[in-house]
């Protein structure tokens, strides 16, 4: 990509290092954090829609370790046209951790519903997709006295790039603060397969579609813009005068701003003394 | 806010102190006393002459609208009446929420002695900023003050005075010899740093502190989760020289021991008598010329 490499030409200065993490600290983190909200809440177990793809499978082997083999059950949920290797990789760590899976396809739902409506986008049949998905998961749920695990890392929920009430509905979700690079390193902290880390990143809601390609960006490159715009506090004005290319730098911050609302709760209109969610403010984890 | 001189003799020898690194349960208060009263039973058996516990280590942290239903009363309190009791046998730092004549909430840590509560802190820096929102729930301290123990004089400071450094140059210049810090530090920052950022700050802190004021600085942070936060834990105690005597594991509950040393008092006051030397006058003197330059724009 032409951005790319005029952003390794001109950006020396944001060390390469900044997006490393200490990979043993943030896995018994985010292990107790599995554990103990699972607890909590009076679940027996987690349910994880087991996609082939690294973000899904670094939380499977972090909720392996968390609640061990017969505390996670993983659903995979292949649309017809989902590459095939999704489910022949999904299964595969499935088996090496030891783990329940499920399969369940979702093409009958998806097509019944645009049987009338054959014009239907790319878009809105990928969110369909998405919403089906989260829909099964939800209903596995309850069979198996579980937590829904959402599987969005913090370069999808900052960008937006994903479906509200779809992928980025969860009960808990324990790489959402975690960037798409650090996702990666973490993966091989945990030793999630090859072949999955290997994989280009795609939602693969239809043939070769991949993230990269549609964002416009890598995840190597706009990792490091999100880590200085949000971590650290950059303005447009300093990530500019690094040498970010302009073009890019807008994007993602109008990227960020137009998908804010997908980062939080419905609106509630303001009419009583106490209103759910602005006055009436109780911890999610009261009394436990 | 009822204080009370112990009356207890100085103790001569080495006093044993519980760093008691808990995970209290949110807003469960006969959950996080029977906690209390486990931890303080063990450490009796061990011998330990004092047992701290976080800040708000009776209630847990991320209250947000239950700071008004678990505020407790001095004197009335059957929590805190417990806690005295249980003081009979060894001492006891508690954080909870105090709800004063008036109805005020604040955030405080109390010191149980002999069966009394004889000193409570009110956290008079209430962080209100980025992931911190206490301001909106709690009402400011106003006052530091340092409260006399079998073991020195001691002052007590909630998590963010510390990192005001007029507390403890306070609390040093009433006198204090052990200083103790509590709080409910939650993991913040992320990279590939171990220590973990944030409790490596912590830790800095304490080294620092007790080393410009000679006083041993004894830490207690608490572990758990709440609402997706971590909390990092790492207590510690440090010597009036800073060097480290004990270290708690991080993102886990833990109790360690430490032990406070009197020779190391005096060691560090005889070979670094800086608070000796401190002028306190010049300060009072600077500081207003400074306040009032201030004000008179």
């Amino acid at each position: 990509m032409a951005v790319t490499r005029a952003i390794r030409r001109s950006v020396s200065r944001a060390g390469r290092d900044d997006l490393r993490v200490n990979a043993a600290f943030v896995e018994k983190v985010l292990t107790g954090f599995i554990a103990d909200e699972t607890r909590r809440a009076g679940a027996r177990r987690v349910v994880i829609g087991l996609s082939g793809g690294v973000d899904s499978a670094l939380a499977a082997c972090l909720a392996r370790r968390a609640l061990g083999p017969r505390g996670v059950v993983a659903v995979m949920m292949p649309y017809r046209l989902s590459h095939p290797s999704s489910v022949k990789d999904a299964r595969e760590l499935a088996r090496r951790l030891g783990i329940r899976v499920e399969l369940h396809d979702i093409s009958p739902m998806v097509d019944a519903y645009f049987t009338g409506d054959p014009r239907a986008t790319r878009l809105r049949r990928g969110n369909k997709m998405a919403r089906e998905r989260m829909s099964i998961l939800y209903d596995r749920s309850m069979v198996h006295d579980a937590l829904v695990l959402g599987t969005s890392n913090k370069t999808e929920l900052l960008l937006g790039y994903g479906t509200i009430h779809g992928d980025m509905a969860s009960s808990l979700n324990p790489v959402g603060d975690l960037y798409k690079t650090q996702v990666r390193q973490m993966a091989v902290h945990l030793e999630v397969p090859l072949a999955i880390r290997r994989k280009t990143p795609s939602a693969d809601l239809w043939p070769d579609q991949t993230d990269e390609g549609e964002l416009g960006f890598s995840y190597a490159d706009v990792d490091r813009l999100l880590y200085l715009l949000v971590d650290q506090r950059y303005s447009r004005r300093a990530v500019l005068d690094q040498g970010w290319p302009r073009a890019m730098v807008d994007r993602v911050i109008r990227r960020i701003v137009r998908s804010q609302y997908k980062r939080r709760l419905p609106l509630i209109a303001k009419l009583s003394e106490r209103t759910v969610g602005v006055d009436f403010r109780y911890p999610r984890d009261w009394g436990s | 806010m009822r204080t009370r001189r112990a009356t207890r003799p100085i103790q001569p020898s080495r006093t044993k102190v519980v760093l008691a690194q808990i995970a209290p349960a949110l807003g469960d208060l006969d959950r996080n006393l029977a906690l209390h009263l486990e931890e303080i039973r063990r450490a009796v058996r061990a011998g330990a002459d004092l047992i701290v516990f976080p800040e708000l280590s009776l209630t847990g942290y991320l209250l947000q609208d239950l700071v008004s239903e678990c505020g407790q009363q001095i004197g009335t309190s059957p929590y805190l009446q417990q806690l005295a009791r249980a003081s009979r046998q060894i001492a006891i730092v508690a954080g909870f929420v105090e709800q004063s004549p008036g109805i005020l909430h604040h955030n405080s840590a109390g010191c149980f002695l002999g069966g009394r509560l004889v000193h409570v802190h009110r956290k008079v820096y209430l962080p209100t900023y980025a992931m911190f929102d206490e301001g909106r729930y709690f009402a400011a301290g106003e006052v530091f003050r340092t409260f006399q123990a079998p073991w020195g004089r001691t002052g007590i400071l909630i998590c963010e005075d510390f990192w005001h450094l007029s507390s403890s140059y306070l609390l040093a210049q009433e006198g204090m010899e052990v200083l103790i810090v509590v709080s409910n530090s939650p993991s913040q920052g992320l990279d590939a740093s171990d220590p973990p950022v944030k409790q490596g700050s912590w830790m800095q802190l304490a080294g620092v502190v007790a080393q410009f004021f000679t006083c041993f600085v004894i830490y207690v942070n608490r572990a758990g989760y709440e609402e997706g936060w971590s909390f990092g834990g790492g207590s510690c105690a440090v010597d009036p020289s800073g060097r480290t005597l004990v270290q708690a594991a991080f993102f886990e509950s833990d109790r360690v021991n430490a032990a406070l040393e009197p020779p190391l008092l005096r060691k560090a006051r005889t070979a670094y008598p800086v608070l000796r030397d401190e002028k306190l006058d010049l300060v009072r003197r600077e500081l207003e010329r400074i306040a009032a330059a201030r004000y008179d724009g």
